[in-house]
């Protein structure tokens, strides 16, 4: 049961991650921009707000306009390097300079399906183990669960921190279930 | 049934079990899917449908025989398999709930605020028209090759902006359709999910839909599975019968063409 529970954590952490999206396809369009100023513009006649879910989801950030752009073509290198020092910009550290918090939380975080729903990233079986357990894969580690688009652009992994889906002692957490020697994947 | 029971058992035994690895859990899933299809419970819906289509219904006491879904007033045979099409008496792409929506309003006399208070049931005696008209009209299709005429200008039209649409990302979590239906091997907890941006994904995925879910124990129609997607995906509701459902279906149907229909399925 225990080996069960491990494993679910750390497949479910993978999924967490997400891969960088296969890019590949060909050439734009002329009369593309225009399409997708469109559809964009048809989405929000063809939605309403619901609960938490206002129509301003709907809105995009220049990182998701770009990466739609690009979603089954080329990414640019030069559109690459401008959306990860965007992102990259967005990161905030804690005030306290505390980034680990606790794996069996963070394991619960991963488990509970919040933002962790689809599968098959990156493994990230031994992902302290392998990197050091050193301040700076701690600061790598938080970084990247706060803002995956700042390292590898247009990630399939939500931007945790910067789009305020975990709070600050979730990431804690999670980040503690990555590069806490004593976390399960780091075994 | 009695077969179904004992497979839903023994599938919960697996599970409860434990040491069981995911892909032999695919299979078995597989396996209980192929037995459900003697069976499917989506029978049922599709004579309820049927039922209803030649039933005269609402201030104008008309039946659905005044209906054309493409091929001419009263004509299934075939229909959904060429859905969703151009429909020059309202001048746009029409889905077939947005179709069966329009005969329901313009010639049963229904208003559209009655028409659409139940868009999808819970599995319990809230019930949709819609879930029902859709499993007959659809299961009058089987067999025959998905043939949307994506040629078509107002139809190229449609699709070309549920193909950007497919691609679009937002919301909280940076989704869009691509994420979890743009590559091979991707799943939502143990469920496999189609890769819609190839031939035989779109295919194998859009001809089984609307199916029977085991889980809800209600028939789905495709704006329902567009639905449920957006929730996950964490956007706002999806209107139904809205332009993005359409182009969206447009798009996925179109991607279909060539493959035999072959629903309403059954699925967990």
């Amino acid at each position: 049961m225990r080996m069960t529970t491990i494993g679910g954590a750390v497949t479910t952490l993978l999924l967490a991650m997400g891969a960088l999206g296969a890019l590949h396809g060909c050439a734009t369009a002329p009369a593309d921009d225009a399409v997708a100023a469109r559809a964009a513009a048809s989405l929000k006649s063809s939605f309403a707000a619901r609960g938490q879910a206002g129509l301003q989801r709907l809105d995009q950030d220049e990182t998701q306009k770009l990466c739609s752009e690009y979603a089954n073509r080329p990414l640019p290198a030069s559109v690459a390097e401008k959306i990860q020092q965007a992102n990259l910009a967005t990161i905030r550290y804690p005030a306290d300079g505390k980034l680990v918090g606790d794996w069996k939380n963070g394991e619960k975080i991963a488990q509970s399906g919040q933002g962790f729903q689809f599968s098959d990233g990156p493994s990230l079986y031994r992902f302290g183990k392998l990197r050091g357990f050193t301040d700076e894969t701690r600061k790598y580690a938080w970084g990247k669960v706060y803002n995956a688009d700042a390292f590898s652009a247009c990630s399939n992994m939500p931007r945790f921190g910067h789009s305020a889906i975990l709070t600050e002692q979730q990431l804690r957490d999670v980040v503690a279930l990555l590069v806490d020697p004593g976390s399960p994947v780091n075994q | 049934m009695r077969k179904v029971a004992a497979i839903v058992i023994g599938i919960v035994a697996a599970a409860v079990g434990g040491a069981f690895a995911q892909s032999s859990t695919v299979d078995e899933i597989a396996k209980y899917r192929e037995a459900l299809q003697d069976g499917n419970p989506a029978e049922l819906w599709e004579a309820r449908g049927e039922e209803m289509w030649k039933t005269p219904r609402g201030p104008k006491h008309v039946s659905f025989a005044s209906c054309d879904l493409g091929l001419g007033p009263g004509v299934v045979k075939g229909a959904y398999a060429a859905l969703p099409r151009y429909f020059a008496d309202a001048n746009r792409v029409m889905d077939l709930e947005t179709r069966l929506l329009y005969c329901m309003v313009n010639q049963q006399g229904i208003s559209e605020a009655d028409a659409t208070k139940v868009k999808f049931g819970d599995g319990s005696a809230r019930r949709s028209d819609f879930e029902a008209l859709a499993a007959y009209v659809a299961s009058q299709s089987r067999g025959v090759a998905m043939n949307v005429r994506v040629d078509e200008p107002h139809v190229h039209d449609m699709y070309q902006l549920g193909e950007k649409m497919f691609f679009f990302r937002g919301g909280t979590h940076d989704f869009s359709c691509a994420t979890c239906h743009g590559e091979d091997g991707k799943r939502i907890r143990l469920q496999d999910l189609p890769n819609l941006t190839k031939t035989e994904g779109a295919q194998k995925a859009y001809t089984t839909w609307p199916a029977y879910r085991v889980s809800q124990g209600e028939l789905r129609t495709f704006q329902w599975r567009l639905n449920d997607c957006f929730r996950q995906q964490r956007f706002p509701e999806l209107v139904f019968g809205s332009e993005a459902s359409i182009a969206l279906t447009t798009y996925l149907a179109g991607r279909a063409n060539g493959a035999d229909y072959n629903g309403p399925a059954i699925k967990r």
